[in-house]
């Protein structure tokens, strides 16, 4: 009997999982357009791969990863890009992304798929596949995967395989085990591969009993020794990466590590089934399941094609008229879509439809009245009512203090509260505000730094300038015949040069290096001439007039002496 | 709308009157040895309470409804009312409560904000200003000697008059911690004094099943998860420790532990008063350090302090 520790807190909200899992998965089938969004997962969007108007197969490249924290974009089906342009995409806010609209053309037909034994290949290479697959955590944090399975520094003990589904309502996974185990654990074991782990754990809450029943079989069948599967208990927020990792292996992740730093990464179980389809049959991850459920008539699991617009999708789960929201995620965690045009994206695990009766509004929040009930529930060993006095204070210091970045917005703390504060929202702001300062910050000091340099740019050039006319005189010195010391043309209070003026023109030179320091005292002068502008040059009196015309004459004197040749042009 | 989109929370308005109701069986115990009057007390205190948090509410400027509504002036109410003689006058009850009400409570900055248990301070302000209404208890049915009908008791608290113009000496008596001291101070041995009848089996005659009635109702918040355990233990622990280790060392001089746990407003206190989720602590290290001082101090003030029970000041400190 295996060891399981404990987490700290954790709400038991009612399961709400049977009405769903009464059908095994059914096909959604092809919708009559898909929407498929370039940016699907975390980091850098996918850069387009295809054209309006161009005919593509199924599983064919629509975006192609870009920069090192990317992954692709596929074809969900055969048929015409329509467009390529800002939809509506499935994000509470609204706003539009870089979406492929698709029309399929119901011949569903494929690229040349070629699958390989990944005991052939090396890690770098099953991870560019994967890469080039776009397969991402299928959990619902649609994290590139391929970078996941790179195998850190330290010595990989564990691999967790995450099939806990600790979310009220959402049973995608459920049924994913339930039906396909085998590939399920295929592709476990290909990670475990990858990574070097010694075994594999795969963590499923005790309310699937079935769910465990097929793993436990697959995992038999296979004849694979190092995996396990192991029964958990069910609490939410079970399923959570590091609260899975702790049950089963007693490690607590701190804060600022990576579970890779210990040694253990955690995969929810769709991801391990789409990481093994892309390499043993090169099939692309193009479809998910998805659990329609809620406010329907017939709450199921759905194989859906990435893309399928929601209001294509929902019918076939029969809403009822008084459906009031469309909710994609779990009633813990989940988030109000803005519309049903919206598609299903790789991160789209549940749809719940909602109404008055089920999810009735909230009342309106108390004042805390510091019962400590939501510190209770807290997996992650935090004080939300403390977070939520400072986030409300606005004193983002303190909150940080008091590891607000440690918060994984699982809602048990607002599920708890007497009040009906919306906490998780105030440590959302929080986190969002000190974000924004962080970038103001960041900003602020690239314009620093740039600004400095560009300081540093223009003394530098000044004095390269400075350098070459010096050069320049230098060699223009040595041409002649009887180095002789020119007057520079210099304003009226320039004393340097209007102390050689006066003097006899030729000044032998004694020697090349005095010579060189002179002429490159004359250059700077000349700098200063284009800079410094004469002062009280306007409004002179007829004394200082006749002063001037003066100097000017005794200039041209000089001139004329110093440069016989072209005294008479300037005469 | 945002997640999460369910909760299971039992409300601030049910906490409270599940709180309410764990006084229910100290009240009826009360009643029983010591007549309605506190009946009395108690309706006079919520309604003074309701009152006092509407113009408060008012003045600054808050929606009625959802304080009214949340029980927590009502509880405030009771708790005073528990705390103070049955047969005191009506305008001691008025004023405890409105003083706990709106200075305590709304002047701090209302629900969840006062930094002090309203009732306490409610009490502390009233055993102050009015030591003498404060230190008449009602005796204990058969051993005052005068009974006093529910009529009479109306009569005293709103007129001042007692039948056949007795005065207040035949209705009232010391409570076992005031006579405890004053017996000790007299020379007289700690066994000697608790075999009177004032002394019951565990503590005085009634009110240690009052006391008991009370330890039912902490029970209750338990079971139901109103309340945690550590408040109550560590105070009850604490108390019974100091007290015992006084005992133990001149059990002539000092009452035993037990006494202590079920006389005044030990029990009160332990599951009632500390327990108050506001002004207690939120850490677990902080609830037993807040709460053995309590029991410590409480212990201090009862033996050696000048008033008869400590309980409401060991908190507020």
């Amino acid at each position: 009997m295996r060891t399981l520790y404990h987490f700290h807190g954790g709400v038991h909200p009612p399961t709400n999982k049977a009405q769903s899992v009464r059908t095994p998965i059914a096909q959604a089938g092809i919708p009559s357009k898909l929407v498929v969004p370039l940016h699907q997962h975390v980091g850098n969007v996918a850069k387009p791969a295809v054209q309006v108007g161009e005919r593509v197969l199924k599983g064919q490249l629509f975006g192609m990863p870009e920069g090192s924290v990317s992954s692709a974009v596929h074809a969900p089906t055969s048929g015409t890009v329509e467009a390529i342009d800002m939809q509506q995409v499935a994000h509470p806010s609204g706003l539009p992304d870089l979406c492929v609209t698709l029309i399929p053309d119901g011949k569903d037909e494929w690229i040349a798929r070629r699958g390989v034994d990944y005991r052939s290949k090396d890690a770098a290479e099953l991870r560019q596949m994967l890469r080039l697959a776009g397969v991402v955590g299928l959990g619902g944090a649609v994290f590139p995967s391929d970078i996941k399975l790179r195998a850190g520094k330290h010595k990989m003990t564990t691999l967790v395989i995450n099939g806990a589904e600790c979310e009220p309502y959402i049973t995608c996974d459920d049924m994913l085990m339930r039906e396909r185990a085998d590939e399920i654990v295929a592709g476990a074991e290909m990670m475990r591969t990858m990574l070097g782990a010694e075994e594999v754990l795969i963590g499923i809450e005790d309310n699937k009993p079935e769910a465990i029943a097929a793993m436990q079989a697959a995992v038999d069948a296979s004849g694979l020794t190092r995996m396990e599967v192991v029964a958990v208990p069910t609490i939410y927020p079970g399923g959570g990466a590091k609260q899975l990792i702790r049950v089963l292996t007693g490690i607590e992740v701190p804060a600022g590590l990576r579970s890779t730093d210990l040694g253990v990464q955690c995969f929810n179980v769709a991801t391990a089934w789409s990481a093994h389809r892309a390499i043993a049959h090169g099939e692309p991850l193009i479809s998910r399941i998805v659990t329609v459920t809620g406010n329907v008539e017939r709450p199921q699991n759905f194989e859906v094609l990435i893309g399928t617009p929601l209001n294509e999708l929902l019918p076939l789960a029969g809403p009822r008229p008084d459906t009031n929201a469309h909710i994609m995620g779990g009633p813990m965690m989940g988030v109000v879509l803005p519309s049903d045009k919206v598609a299903v994206t790789k991160a789209t695990n549940c749809i719940i439809e909602g109404s008055p009766a089920l999810f009735p509004p909230p009342p309106a929040p108390l004042p805390c009245i510091r019962c400590t009930r939501c510190a209770e529930a807290c997996p992650a060993d935090l004080q939300p009512q403390e977070l939520y006095w400072f986030a409300k204070s606005k004193n983002f210091g303190k909150t940080q203090e008091y590891h607000l970045f440690d918060c994984i917005e699982c809602g048990a703390c607002s599920y708890v509260c007497p009040s009906s504060i919306p906490l998780v929202q105030y440590f959302r702001f929080a986190k969002s505000e000190i974000w924004a300062n962080e970038r103001e910050k960041d900003a602020a000091d690239q314009a620093r730094q740039r600004h400095e340099f560009r300081q540093l740019r223009i003394e530098r050039d000044k004095q390269e300038k400075a350098e070459k006319l010096a050069q320049k005189e230098k060699a223009a010195l040595a041409a002649k015949a009887a180095p002789v010391a020119t007057p520079a043309t210099a304003p009226a209070d320039a004393p340097a040069a209007a102390a050689t003026a006066p003097a006899p023109a030729a000044k032998p030179a004694a020697d090349d290096a005095t010579q060189a320091l002179i002429n490159a005292a004359i250059a700077r002068a000349r700098e200063q001439a284009v800079v410094v502008k004469p002062k009280n040059v306007e409004n002179l009196t007829p004394q200082q007039q006749a002063e001037i015309a003066e100097i000017e004459a005794r200039r041209a004197k000089v001139r004329e002496l110093s440069h016989p040749e072209a005294g008479q042009s300037e005469e | 709308m945002f997640s999460p989109f369910i909760t299971q929370a039992t409300s601030v308005r049910a906490i409270m009157l599940r709180v309410m109701l764990a006084l229910i069986p100290a009240v009826a115990v009360y009643v029983w040895y010591y007549g309605p009057a506190i009946l009395v007390s108690l309706t006079l205190a919520s309604l003074t309470a309701l009152a006092t948090e509407a113009v408060m509410l008012k003045l600054r400027k808050r929606p009625l409804a959802p304080f009214l509504g949340d029980n927590s002036a009502l509880l405030t109410a009771w708790l005073l009312a528990l705390s103070i003689p049955p047969l005191a006058p009506w305008w001691l009850v008025v004023v405890g409560t409105a003083f706990a009400i709106s200075v305590a409570k709304h002047l701090y900055g209302g629900l969840g904000s006062n930094p002090f248990n309203p009732a306490m301070i409610g009490y502390a302000i009233l055993i102050i200003s009015f030591p003498v209404q404060m230190t008449h208890w009602v005796a204990p049915h058969g051993l005052g000697s005068l009974e006093l009908s529910l009529a009479q008791q109306l009569q005293y608290i709103f007129g001042g008059q007692l039948p056949g113009g007795a005065t207040l000496d035949a209705v009232t008596m010391a409570t076992p911690l005031d006579t405890l001291k004053t017996q000790l101070h007299l020379g007289r041995e700690a066994a000697e004094v608790m075999g009177m009848p004032i002394y019951g089996h565990l503590g005085g005659h009634g009110s240690e099943m009052v006391a008991l009635a009370i330890l039912l109702g902490g029970a209750y918040l338990l079971l139901t998860r109103i309340i945690t355990w550590h408040l109550p233990a560590a105070f009850l622990a604490t108390l019974f420790a100091t007290a015992g280790i006084f005992y133990l060392v001149d059990p002539a001089h000092y009452a035993p532990p037990l006494f202590h746990w079920f006389s005044g407003a030990a029990m009160l206190g332990a599951f009632f008063i500390l327990t108050d989720p506001v002004t207690s602590p939120t850490t677990i290290k902080g609830k037993f350090i807040f709460a053995a001082g309590a029991g410590f101090l409480t212990y201090i003030i009862r033996v050696f302090g000048g008033f008869p029970d400590g309980v409401a000041f060991a908190t507020l400190l």
